[in-house]
């Protein structure tokens, strides 16, 4: 499918009902799970309503940390592949990727507050989620700095593949380290640590966000291919005038 | 005489010919001169605060110097050469590497001896740190080799190389700071020389990379 999608012009055809309806279901997941999430779970019994923060800070992390993985297999597959559209999806995702690790250290530090009684706390958790968006900037400004679009692109690629050691640095900081934040609850040995009735709206808001992601990516990348066929037709013009 | 050791004496004679380690340890020693006076006197804030305040200083300072790394050559042609020739990239970015280590690094390491003094860091802790460095610079250099490459064709390109680069300097500060805070070469100086032949032995592969892209 991967082959397929290569086509710009197949893409494009792809993404125009794709997008739609990705949109559409961010939209549905994002009802059902907001309103059960913030009002219908079970309040924390130690932290009371205040924990509901969770629903919003974890699934931004868990995503921020994803579509960075998808970012570095976009980029692998650019270099090695040469295929089409890799790079545009990979830029296409930065953004997106770069708004959830910043909202994942917003929410969190508000969430830490009250709760751990600072806003930053210099752990493992903590300093490597804020390395992975300096990272994602660091990748945003290198496309912006480069002129040639091509060149660019495997740049940033290159870059993209040098950051993805900090994944698993940012996913088992909370094992290796004593770290202030908590370790962790589902992605761990022996499976989930948290009752259904609070892993459930967790769940959907992480459907919703990755449907969110889906639907912003597709969109991103039919931006910049109609870019590029209005850059193109531009420089048809001026070389036949 | 093979191309990566005269890449080495070439870059070697080029650092000595342009100042060799002047600037940047200028700038080291000029920027550990405004801590204390920004600090105070106060005899044993400036004794826990220094040794790491020396460390970011370090790492500033080596940003400095590979900001032009490679964009002289890539301006010039000589990459192209280099990228023809029969030895490989990876070799002679390391080549790169290790004489800016020769040439700035280990000058500012030894540099860091008079600058922790300074700080009023007990004399015993002294080595500690000028090691610390030595190593710290190599890791520097083995990473900021990949954000040089990476940004050769950028121009005015300094601060951009800085946000590429500085969240991979964040192990070797972590750890040099702490040998260079509580001194010994115990768990703290192992991990550091850890990061530092990490960053040698793989930097110049992404580096290579890198530069066979910009000659493109």
């Amino acid at each position: 499918m991967l082959d397929a999608l290569a086509n710009p012009q197949r893409f494009m055809a792809f993404s125009a009902w794709a997008t739609p309806a990705l949109a559409l279901l961010a939209a549905l997941l994002f009802a059902v799970g907001i309103p059960w999430a913030l009002v219908y779970s079970p309040a924390d019994y130690l932290q009371g309503d205040s924990a509901r923060i969770m629903y919003v800070h974890v699934p931004a992390a868990w995503w921020a940390l994803m579509i960075y993985g998808f970012m570095g297999v976009a980029s692998l597959i650019g270099l090695v592949w040469r295929h089409a559209l890799a790079d545009v999806a990979a830029r296409a995702a930065a953004p997106i990727g770069a708004t959830f690790a910043g909202l994942c250290l917003v929410t969190g530090s508000i969430w830490g507050a009250p709760t751990w009684g600072t806003w930053w706390e210099w752990d493992g958790r903590l300093t490597s989620m804020l390395v992975l968006f300096i990272t994602y900037l660091g990748y945003l400004a290198l496309w912006s700095a480069i002129e040639d679009e091509a060149k660019a692109a495997r740049l940033a690629a290159i870059l993209c593949l040098v950051g993805v050691i900090n994944l698993p640095i940012v996913h088992f900081s909370v094992t290796w380290w004593s770290t202030l934040h908590q370790p962790a609850s589902v992605f761990r040995p022996g499976g989930s640590a948290i009752d259904p009735s609070m892993l459930a709206p967790l769940l959907i808001m992480a459907g919703a966000y990755a449907a969110l992601f889906g639907a912003l990516l597709l969109a991103n990348m039919r931006a910049a291919i109609y870019q590029r066929r209005v850059e193109a037709a531009m420089t048809r013009r001026a070389r036949s005038a | 005489m093979s191309a990566v050791a005269s890449v080495f004496k070439r870059e070697l004679a080029l650092a000595w010919r342009t100042g060799g380690p002047a600037a940047p340890v200028g700038f080291f020693l000029g920027a550990t001169t405004l801590l204390p006076l920004a600090m105070g006197t106060d005899r044993a804030l400036l004794q826990s605060a220094g040794p790491p305040l020396i460390w970011v200083t370090a790492a500033l300072a080596a940003l400095m110097t590979l900001e032009r790394l490679f964009q002289a050559d890539l301006e010039d042609g000589s990459l192209d050469q280099l990228l023809l020739g029969a030895a490989p990239m990876e070799l002679i970015v390391l080549a790169k590497g290790a004489a800016l280590w020769l040439a700035v690094g280990l000058p500012l390491a030894i540099a860091g001896a008079p600058a922790a003094i300074a700080l009023q860091t007990p004399l015993a802790a002294v080595p500690a740190i000028v090691a610390s460095l030595a190593l710290g610079m190599a890791a520097f250099i083995g990473v900021g080799l990949i954000g040089a490459a990476v940004t050769a064709g950028v121009r005015r390109g300094g601060v951009l190389i800085a946000l590429i680069v500085l969240p991979f300097f964040a192990p070797a500060i972590i750890f040099g700071a702490a040998v260079a805070g509580h001194g010994g070469f115990g768990a703290a100086f192992l991990m550091l020389a850890g990061c530092a032949l990490g960053a040698v032995a793989l930097g110049p592969v992404a580096a290579a990379a890198a530069l066979r892209l910009q000659a493109e």
